[in-house]
């Protein structure tokens, strides 16, 4: 186990703490904890696995199991803006492409990957749930509709100058 | 909670600030004419008055409006009281003080204030 | 409480909420100050009104006038016009809320709304989500009350039996039924959970009344807990959905400072309390043993029958699983009584639907109408039919596990049932609409994808199977098609129904299979004539210059990025299907529009 990190987010782990205090003598603590641990460290590295292993005293496989089974846990660091691209039906028929092909652009970045300076990272997604105004994308906790290709310029600047 | 009494209490509570969005056919209205003369004429603490009014009897099932110009310029402030099955009165030249009589005789008693409608004023 | 002679409601649903809602309602705030109105009118943050696509909406009490695409720069006049002088703007209302002369028609007039019957939406767009008095000003908590101070848990589980509700979430298993096989399982500790984890692409009923009423499940769900016997609830949510949690989170503490949630409740010896649990993304965790499993932080992997979860659910133990929209019309079956419910619908489905309607119809959004109604009355009156007055092809119903419904069978009165034997499924409540710009086989194909995608592997049907059936649409809407391939999808597909282990895999060939039945020459074309009739598969795509009208004046050959077009000035040019990557600029360019998709 790399120490270094331990050092360096001894905060985020006493955070982290915290929180399996609070779920561990609840039911199925498990994944409550893996989504704040998530919040707090932004993704969940081996060393945070371990962590919630040795806390709650199962085999660290078992939380591997879980984190690799659901797509919205992820053990490679995120940006600090997560964008998602929406491609669900009404999104696709809608242009959803054309505004992927404008991000990858934008950003140089391919569905999937982070910016090298940890500011963002692209993800096609599932459906958003707001087809209305389709097609849309997200960017963290916000939303963008009805987007032409165009658009996408002044929405990035939004946030690189953040 | 304790009781179904006590949910009850909250519910007669919270009725009266919602029930505007239910039914907006029954009950009381109060419409103020507001149009630029209207406000020009003293609309606004007419208006006023009505709300104060209305909030401090706690009268239920009342609606206040206010509505473009209704027409007879001169005759501003006027203010339009229909009741439930009943013809609508027209009140006119309404001060925050007539208002006041209008609220405790007409709307809780349902006595026109003759002296103060249109056809008092023609 | 004070007295406000005027409600501004102010949609706060995702939909409206990604619109800018939250914008607009901070410049009403400030735009009241301005004009001294704040103590006069109150601004109302509510849950969705359905109409989506003419987001943000507005809807302003007592005139009733609902106002559509408002922006922020709207708000001046609405507060200074209408709020201050009472003259509403008529040119921003709705446009369908104005009669001819002007005068506007209250919400149950409009057409959108007038064939709807909202009850399980009933709350949304009227109350505050985060104000639980306002739940209760409108009866809430109040069946609860009745339930547990004058009522048996059997006579609960009896009313609601009575009532012929079925579950909302895909199945339509009788609710009632599933409650007694809960209540009679043997068990110290019993569960109550509440799935929430709506995925099919292109729904959101379930999301809206959670934002827009949540007190409305929870109340539900508490007295299910009282007919069942269990004294604690989970509700599993998409964490994809922050604005439901967020207001979910609200209601339950609410609840509980309150005394609805906890112990003792309305000083009865009953207690019951509610958790949330977010999903973390896998479709298949809505299956009702893989979200049980998830609730429990494992892998939400589907688990073999029989274990019924009323018998064996959560923590080992018997747990009542149902639906968002199921329990959202409790509460008003148990104040109102069974056969005020019996009333609406058909014979065997009762009460009303939600349905997201989507993609070619004029109103994006969603509705409520009595079980029973067609699918007509549904696209064109409600819906306000198809845009550009374009010929209705085909809808599908249930997402992925569901199928389509052709033109044929347009007048077919909805519910359960019928879905089923014509071959597609209620499911959840996504309702799509397509026209002849759609490829039914790229349908098949995107619905198919999707489940590939988020089979769980467990089971090998599912996993291997389904992947074929990718691989051979996949050749098809490529140009690459073979005599016999609908044959083997056919084949296949009844396979993979019949020997996956769970729903996903069950009813993953269901947009295949029914989109062959109705629609076969259109593979056919794809297969024998390596066409795509819709002009949607790209490979399939040919663009042609029509010699006959093709006066050659050679703008095509300039915007063509591949150079793919030649020809002599002044007679008909040619385009090289090899080189065309069939952009269809040229398509836009020719004046004579002798240049066609085929
Ligand atoms: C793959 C799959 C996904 C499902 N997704 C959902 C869902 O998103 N929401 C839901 O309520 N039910 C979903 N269901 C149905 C549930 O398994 C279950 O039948 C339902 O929640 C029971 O509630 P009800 O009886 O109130 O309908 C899904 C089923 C399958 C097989
Ligand atoms: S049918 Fe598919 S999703 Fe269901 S258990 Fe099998 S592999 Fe998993
Ligand atoms: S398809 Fe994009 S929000 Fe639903």
């Amino acid at each position: 186990m790399s120490t270094s990190i331990l050092q360096k987010d001894r905060e985020k782990f006493t955070e982290l703490q915290k929180v399996i205090d609070e779920y561990k003598d609840k039911e199925g603590p498990l994944m409550p904890i893996m989504h704040k641990a998530q919040e707090i460290f932004g993704y969940l590295p081996m060393e945070v696995q371990e962590y919630i292993a040795n806390a709650l005293d199962i085999p660290v496989s078992d939380i591997y199991g879980v984190a690799t089974f659901y797509s919205q846990f992820t053990l490679k660091p995120k940006g600090k803006y997560s964008i998602g691209v929406c491609m669900g039906t009404a999104c696709y028929v809608k242009g959803a492409q054309a505004i992927l092909d404008e991000l990858c652009k934008e950003l140089n970045l391919k569905p999937g990957d982070t910016s090298d300076d940890l500011n963002f990272t692209l993800e096609a997604t599932r459906c958003l749930g707001a087809c209305g105004l389709a097609p849309v994308i997200m960017i963290n906790d916000d939303v963008y509709g009805r987007l032409v290709p165009s658009d996408i310029k002044r929405i990035i600047d939004k946030y690189r100058n953040k | 909670m304790k009781s179904l009494q006590e949910l009850e209490q909250i519910k007669q509570k919270t009725l009266d600030s919602v029930s505007l969005r239910k039914d907006r056919a029954g009950g009381i209205r109060i419409v103020v004419g507001m149009g630029t003369c209207g406000i020009a004429a003293g609309a606004r603490p007419v208006l006023m008055s009505f709300l104060e009014e209305v909030q401090k009897r706690n009268l239920r099932d009342v609606t206040i409006t206010q509505t473009g110009c209704i027409g007879v310029c001169r005759l501003e402030p006027m203010v339009e009281v229909t009741r439930p099955g009943e013809e609508k009165v027209t009140y006119v030249k309404m001060t925050a003080e007539k208002a006041k009589r209008v609220i405790s005789e007409h709307i809780v008693n349902g006595k026109i204030v003759n002296e103060y409608t249109i056809g008092a004023a023609e | 409480m004070e007295f406000y002679r005027s409600h501004v409601l102010i949609c706060g649903g995702t939909g409206c909420h990604s619109s800018g809602s939250s914008d607009i309602r901070e410049v009403f705030q400030t735009e009241l100050k301005k004009n001294h109105l704040e103590n006069e009118v109150l601004l109302v943050q509510t849950g969705c009104f359905g109409l989506c696509e003419v987001g943000p909406v507005v809807i302003v009490y007592p005139e009733g006038a609902f106002y559509s695409r408002i922006t922020k720069e709207d708000v001046p006049r609405i507060v200074s016009e209408h709020l201050l002088k009472g003259r509403i703007v008529t040119d921003l209302l709705y446009h369908d809320s104005i009669h001819e002369d002007d005068a506007i028609k209250s919400l149950d007039e409009v057409n959108f709304y007038k064939k709807q019957k909202r009850l399980a939406l009933r709350n949304c767009g009227v109350i505050d989500p985060e104000k639980i008095e306002e739940y209760i000003a409108f009866d809430g908590y109040k069946a609860l009350g009745k339930v547990l101070t004058e009522m048996t848990p059997e006579e609960t589980i009896e009313l609601i039996k009575a009532s012929g509700l079925r579950g909302r979430g895909g199945a339509g298993f009788p609710t009632g039924l599933k409650w007694d096989f809960t209540a009679k399982a043997k068990g110290d500790k019993k569960y109550v959970c509440c799935n929430a984890d709506e995925g099919d692409p292109g729904a959101f009923m379930d999301r809206s009344v959670l934002e827009g009423d949540p007190h409305c499940v929870l109340e539900a769900m508490a007295i299910a807990g009282y007919a069942v016997g269990a004294d604690q609830g989970y509700i599993y949510v998409r964490a994809e959905y922050p604005i439901a949690v967020k207001r979910l989170t609200i209601a339950i503490a609410q609840a509980r400072q309150m005394g609805l949630l906890g112990k003792n409740i309305f000083g009865t010896n009953f207690s019951f309390d509610i958790e949330l649990r977010l999903g973390a993304g896998a479709f298949v965790c809505g299956e009702e043993t893989a979200l049980l499993a998830s609730i429990e932080g494992k892998r939400g992997e589907p688990r073999p029958r029989p274990s019924l979860p009323a018998v064996k659910g959560v923590f080992g133990k018997p747990t009542l699983l149902n639906n968002v929209e199921t329990y959202a019309n409790i509460p008003q079956i148990i104040l109102n009584g069974p056969e005020w419910f019996r009333s609406i619908g058909t014979e065997k489905s009762k009460g009303t639907k939600v349905f997201a309607l989507g993609r070619k119809i004029v109103n994006t959004g969603l509705v409520e109408v009595p079980m029973g109604t067609t699918l007509r009355e549904i696209i064109y009156e409600i819906g306000g039919g198809i845009p550009g007055g374009k010929e209705f092809k085909a809808a599908q119903t249930g997402g992925p596990s569901g199928g389509c419904i052709p033109a044929e069978h347009l007048d077919t009165p909805i519910d359960y049932d019928s879905l089923s034997e014509i071959g597609s499924m209620m499911g959840s409540g996504g309702l799509i609409v397509m026209d002849n710009d759609n490829c039914m086989v790229d349908i098949a194909r995107f619905f198919l994808d999707f489940t590939v995608d988020e089979s769980c592997g467990k089971c090998p049907p599912c996993r291997i199977g389904t992947k074929r059936m990718l691989e051979i649409l996949d050749r098809i809407t490529k140009g690459q098609g073979e005599e016999g391939d609908i044959e083997k999808l056919e084949t296949l597909g009844k396979n993979i129904k019949a020997s996956a282990l769970c729903g996903l895999g069950q009813t993953a060939p269901n947009p295949i299979l029914s989109t062959i039945r109705y629609f076969r020459e259109e593979y056919e074309a794809h297969i024998r004539d390596k066409k795509c009739p819709a002009g949607v598969c790209q490979a399939l795509l040919q663009i042609v210059i029509q010699a006959d009208l093709c006066r050659g004046c050679g703008l095509c050959v300039k915007v063509c990025p591949t150079v793919a077009i030649s020809g002599e000035r002044k007679s008909p040019y040619v385009i090289d299907q090899n080189k065309c990557i069939k952009c269809g600029a040229c398509l836009e360019k020719c004046p004579f529009k002798a240049i066609v998709k085929g």
